[in-house]
Protein backbone atom coordinates (compact mmCIF):
# COMPACT_ATOMS: atom_id res chain seq x y z
CA UNK A 1 0.00 0.00 0.00
CA UNK A 2 0.59 3.37 -0.33
CA UNK A 3 -0.07 7.17 0.49
CA UNK A 4 -0.10 9.89 -2.25
CA UNK A 5 0.65 13.59 -0.09
CA UNK A 6 3.01 16.59 -1.00
CA UNK A 7 3.25 15.27 -4.64
CA UNK A 8 5.02 12.45 -3.40
CA UNK A 9 4.08 8.41 -2.60
CA UNK A 10 4.91 7.40 0.78
CA UNK A 11 4.50 3.43 0.97
CA UNK A 12 2.94 1.73 3.84
CA UNK A 13 1.98 -1.67 5.61
CA UNK A 14 -1.16 -3.31 4.63
CA UNK A 15 -2.84 -1.67 7.62
CA UNK A 16 -2.03 2.03 6.67
CA UNK A 17 1.56 2.22 9.18
CA UNK A 18 3.91 4.19 7.38
CA UNK A 19 6.64 1.69 5.94
CA UNK A 20 10.02 3.59 7.47
CA UNK A 21 9.52 6.21 9.96
CA UNK A 22 11.95 8.69 8.93
CA UNK A 23 9.71 9.49 5.52
CA UNK A 24 7.28 11.69 7.63
CA UNK A 25 5.92 14.52 7.28
CA UNK A 26 3.07 16.74 8.37
CA UNK A 27 1.60 16.53 5.57
CA UNK A 28 1.54 12.34 5.58
CA UNK A 29 -0.63 12.77 8.52
CA UNK A 30 -3.13 15.63 6.68
CA UNK A 31 -3.46 13.01 3.79
CA UNK A 32 -3.53 9.88 5.98
CA UNK A 33 -6.12 11.54 8.31
CA UNK A 34 -8.06 13.08 4.87
CA UNK A 35 -8.28 9.54 3.84
CA UNK A 36 -10.59 8.50 6.96
CA UNK A 37 -12.64 12.06 6.83
CA UNK A 38 -10.93 13.61 9.56
CA UNK A 39 -9.63 16.97 9.66
CA UNK A 40 -6.78 17.98 12.08
CA UNK A 41 -6.73 20.32 14.49
CA UNK A 42 -4.48 21.89 17.17
CA UNK A 43 -6.01 19.34 19.24
CA UNK A 44 -5.13 16.64 17.04
CA UNK A 45 -1.63 17.86 16.30
CA UNK A 46 -0.90 18.12 20.19
CA UNK A 47 -1.05 14.25 20.53
CA UNK A 48 0.38 13.50 17.26
CA UNK A 49 3.66 15.81 18.38
CA UNK A 50 3.60 14.34 21.27
CA UNK A 51 3.74 11.04 20.08
CA UNK A 52 6.74 11.53 17.90
CA UNK A 53 8.29 13.03 20.34
CA UNK A 54 7.48 9.41 22.91
CA UNK A 55 8.93 7.24 20.06
CA UNK A 56 11.96 9.79 19.47
CA UNK A 57 13.27 9.62 22.80
CA UNK A 58 11.96 5.95 23.56
CA UNK A 59 11.56 4.19 20.54
CA UNK A 60 8.00 2.52 21.32
CA UNK A 61 4.98 3.84 20.47
CA UNK A 62 2.98 3.98 23.73
CA UNK A 63 -0.18 1.94 24.56
CA UNK A 64 -3.03 3.45 24.98
CA UNK A 65 -2.96 3.41 29.06
CA UNK A 66 0.32 5.19 28.84
CA UNK A 67 -0.28 7.68 25.98
CA UNK A 68 -3.36 8.77 28.43
CA UNK A 69 -1.59 9.11 31.41
CA UNK A 70 0.94 11.14 29.74
CA UNK A 71 -1.48 13.50 27.93
CA UNK A 72 -2.60 14.59 31.34
CA UNK A 73 0.93 15.28 33.04
CA UNK A 74 1.70 17.21 29.81
CA UNK A 75 -1.55 18.55 28.44
CA UNK A 76 -3.52 18.85 31.62
CA UNK A 77 -5.75 16.45 33.26
CA UNK A 78 -9.03 17.32 31.71
CA UNK A 79 -7.28 16.05 28.14
CA UNK A 80 -5.83 12.57 30.26
CA UNK A 81 -9.11 10.97 29.74
CA UNK A 82 -9.81 8.10 27.09
CA UNK A 83 -13.26 10.29 26.17
CA UNK A 84 -11.15 13.08 24.93
CA UNK A 85 -8.74 11.30 23.44
CA UNK A 86 -11.24 8.87 21.60
CA UNK A 87 -13.29 12.15 20.16
CA UNK A 88 -10.42 13.34 18.70
CA UNK A 89 -9.34 9.80 17.30
CA UNK A 90 -12.79 7.67 16.49
CA UNK A 91 -10.88 4.91 15.38
CA UNK A 92 -8.59 4.21 18.64
CA UNK A 93 -5.94 7.14 19.96
CA UNK A 94 -3.61 4.44 19.85
CA UNK A 95 -3.79 3.28 16.62
CA UNK A 96 -5.10 5.82 14.48
CA UNK A 97 -3.18 9.02 16.06
CA UNK A 98 0.27 6.64 16.15
CA UNK A 99 -0.91 5.43 12.64
CA UNK A 100 -0.84 9.89 11.48
CA UNK A 101 2.41 10.25 13.79
CA UNK A 102 4.03 8.14 11.31
CA UNK A 103 4.81 5.53 14.38
CA UNK A 104 4.54 1.31 14.33
CA UNK A 105 1.20 0.01 15.62
CA UNK A 106 1.91 0.41 20.03
CA UNK A 107 3.09 -2.53 21.30
CA UNK A 108 0.55 -4.57 23.15
CA UNK A 109 -2.47 -2.88 20.81
CA UNK A 110 -4.21 -6.41 19.26
CA UNK B 1 -8.10 -10.22 39.02
CA UNK B 2 -4.64 -9.05 37.97
CA UNK B 3 -1.81 -11.92 38.59
CA UNK B 4 1.64 -11.44 39.31
CA UNK B 5 4.06 -11.98 36.72
CA UNK B 6 7.98 -12.04 37.43
CA UNK B 7 9.70 -12.03 34.27
CA UNK B 8 13.22 -12.93 34.98
CA UNK B 9 16.30 -11.75 32.69
CA UNK B 10 19.54 -13.71 32.47
CA UNK B 11 21.41 -13.30 29.34
CA UNK B 12 23.12 -10.07 27.76
CA UNK B 13 21.73 -7.78 25.69
CA UNK B 14 22.94 -8.88 22.01
CA UNK B 15 23.75 -11.79 20.50
CA UNK B 16 20.38 -13.48 21.26
CA UNK B 17 17.09 -12.23 20.88
CA UNK B 18 15.97 -13.09 24.51
CA UNK B 19 16.46 -9.73 26.04
CA UNK B 20 14.36 -7.84 23.12
CA UNK B 21 11.48 -10.54 23.81
CA UNK B 22 11.38 -10.07 27.22
CA UNK B 23 11.07 -6.36 27.13
CA UNK B 24 8.46 -7.03 23.98
CA UNK B 25 6.28 -9.56 26.76
CA UNK B 26 6.65 -6.92 29.55
CA UNK B 27 5.71 -4.29 27.46
CA UNK B 28 2.40 -6.24 26.35
CA UNK B 29 1.40 -7.65 29.73
CA UNK B 30 2.11 -4.28 31.61
CA UNK B 31 -0.33 -2.86 28.62
CA UNK B 32 -3.21 -5.30 30.09
CA UNK B 33 -2.86 -4.18 33.57
CA UNK B 34 -1.61 -7.21 35.53
CA UNK B 35 1.31 -6.75 38.18
CA UNK B 36 4.39 -7.07 36.50
CA UNK B 37 7.90 -7.47 38.13
CA UNK B 38 11.56 -7.81 36.56
CA UNK B 39 14.82 -9.56 37.46
CA UNK B 40 17.81 -9.29 36.32
CA UNK B 41 20.42 -12.00 37.18
CA UNK B 42 24.19 -13.06 35.76
CA UNK B 43 24.44 -11.80 32.52
CA UNK B 44 20.65 -10.41 32.26
CA UNK B 45 22.12 -7.38 34.58
CA UNK B 46 24.30 -6.61 31.08
CA UNK B 47 20.79 -5.72 29.71
CA UNK B 48 20.55 -2.41 32.24
CA UNK B 49 24.16 -0.97 31.85
CA UNK B 50 24.25 2.48 30.09
CA UNK B 51 26.11 4.02 27.81
CA UNK B 52 25.51 1.29 25.28
CA UNK B 53 26.67 1.14 21.60
CA UNK B 54 25.55 -1.04 19.83
CA UNK B 55 27.43 0.65 16.46
CA UNK B 56 29.41 -2.28 15.82
CA UNK B 57 27.06 -4.65 15.48
CA UNK B 58 24.81 -2.86 12.93
CA UNK B 59 21.92 -3.10 15.14
CA UNK B 60 19.80 -0.50 16.85
CA UNK B 61 19.94 0.01 20.25
CA UNK B 62 16.58 -0.84 22.55
CA UNK B 63 18.27 0.26 25.90
CA UNK B 64 15.86 3.37 25.83
CA UNK B 65 12.94 0.94 26.31
CA UNK B 66 14.16 0.48 29.56
CA UNK B 67 13.21 4.12 30.51
CA UNK B 68 9.67 3.83 29.59
CA UNK B 69 9.25 1.03 31.66
CA UNK B 70 8.30 3.56 34.57
CA UNK B 71 5.34 5.02 32.11
CA UNK B 72 3.78 1.27 32.14
CA UNK B 73 3.58 0.89 35.97
CA UNK B 74 6.77 -1.42 35.95
CA UNK B 75 8.31 0.01 38.74
CA UNK B 76 9.81 -3.14 39.99
CA UNK B 77 13.14 -3.98 38.75
CA UNK B 78 14.90 -6.20 40.93
CA UNK B 79 18.84 -6.58 40.11
CA UNK B 80 20.96 -9.15 42.10
CA UNK B 81 23.79 -7.81 43.89
CA UNK B 82 25.84 -10.82 43.74
CA UNK B 83 25.43 -10.73 39.82
CA UNK B 84 26.87 -7.59 39.94
CA UNK B 85 29.49 -7.76 41.85
CA UNK B 86 30.46 -10.70 40.39
CA UNK B 87 30.87 -8.72 37.17
CA UNK B 88 32.37 -5.82 38.89
CA UNK B 89 29.27 -3.45 38.17
CA UNK B 90 27.76 -1.56 40.65
CA UNK B 91 24.21 0.64 40.53
CA UNK B 92 26.06 3.16 38.86
CA UNK B 93 27.08 1.47 36.05
CA UNK B 94 23.18 1.17 35.09
CA UNK B 95 20.59 3.59 33.74
CA UNK B 96 18.87 5.37 35.93
CA UNK B 97 15.31 3.80 36.04
CA UNK B 98 12.36 5.72 37.57
CA UNK B 99 8.74 6.12 37.27
CA UNK B 100 6.22 8.70 38.41
CA UNK B 101 4.32 8.23 41.42
CA UNK B 102 0.48 10.12 39.94
CA UNK B 103 -0.83 10.16 44.00
CA UNK B 104 2.44 12.61 45.01
CA UNK B 105 2.29 14.98 42.15
CA UNK B 106 4.69 13.13 39.68
CA UNK B 107 6.79 12.82 42.10
CA UNK B 108 10.15 10.60 40.65
CA UNK B 109 11.07 7.22 42.27
CA UNK B 110 13.46 4.79 41.98
CA UNK B 111 12.22 1.34 39.83
CA UNK B 112 15.47 -0.41 40.86
CA UNK B 113 15.69 -2.82 43.87
CA UNK B 114 19.34 -4.14 44.68
CA UNK B 115 18.31 -7.46 46.14
CA UNK B 116 20.32 -9.90 47.20
CA UNK B 117 20.52 -13.85 46.13
CA UNK B 118 18.42 -14.93 48.98
CA UNK B 119 16.34 -11.55 48.85
CA UNK B 120 15.44 -12.64 45.45
CA UNK B 121 14.11 -16.07 46.23
CA UNK B 122 11.38 -15.07 48.39
CA UNK B 123 10.66 -12.11 45.82
CA UNK B 124 10.01 -15.24 43.13
CA UNK B 125 8.31 -17.46 46.10
CA UNK B 126 5.70 -14.77 46.10
CA UNK B 127 4.66 -14.91 41.78
CA UNK B 128 1.98 -16.14 40.49
CA UNK B 129 3.94 -16.97 36.89
CA UNK B 130 7.54 -16.73 36.54
CA UNK B 131 8.72 -16.42 32.80
CA UNK B 132 12.32 -16.60 32.29
CA UNK B 133 14.32 -15.46 29.34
Amino acid sequence: MAIEANGKTYETDEEGYLSNLNDWEPEVATAMAAAEDCELTQEHWDIINFLREYYEEYQIAPAVRVLTKAVGKRLGKEKGNSKYLYELFPYGPGKQACKYAGLPKPTGCV
Amino acid sequence: MAKKFMYINRKAPYGTIYALESLEVVLIGAAFDQDVSLAFIGDGVYQLTKGQNTKGIGQKSFSPVYMALGDYDVNKIYVEKESLEERGLTLDDLQHLVWEDEDEDYAEKDSIRLVSRSELSDVLDDQDVVLSF
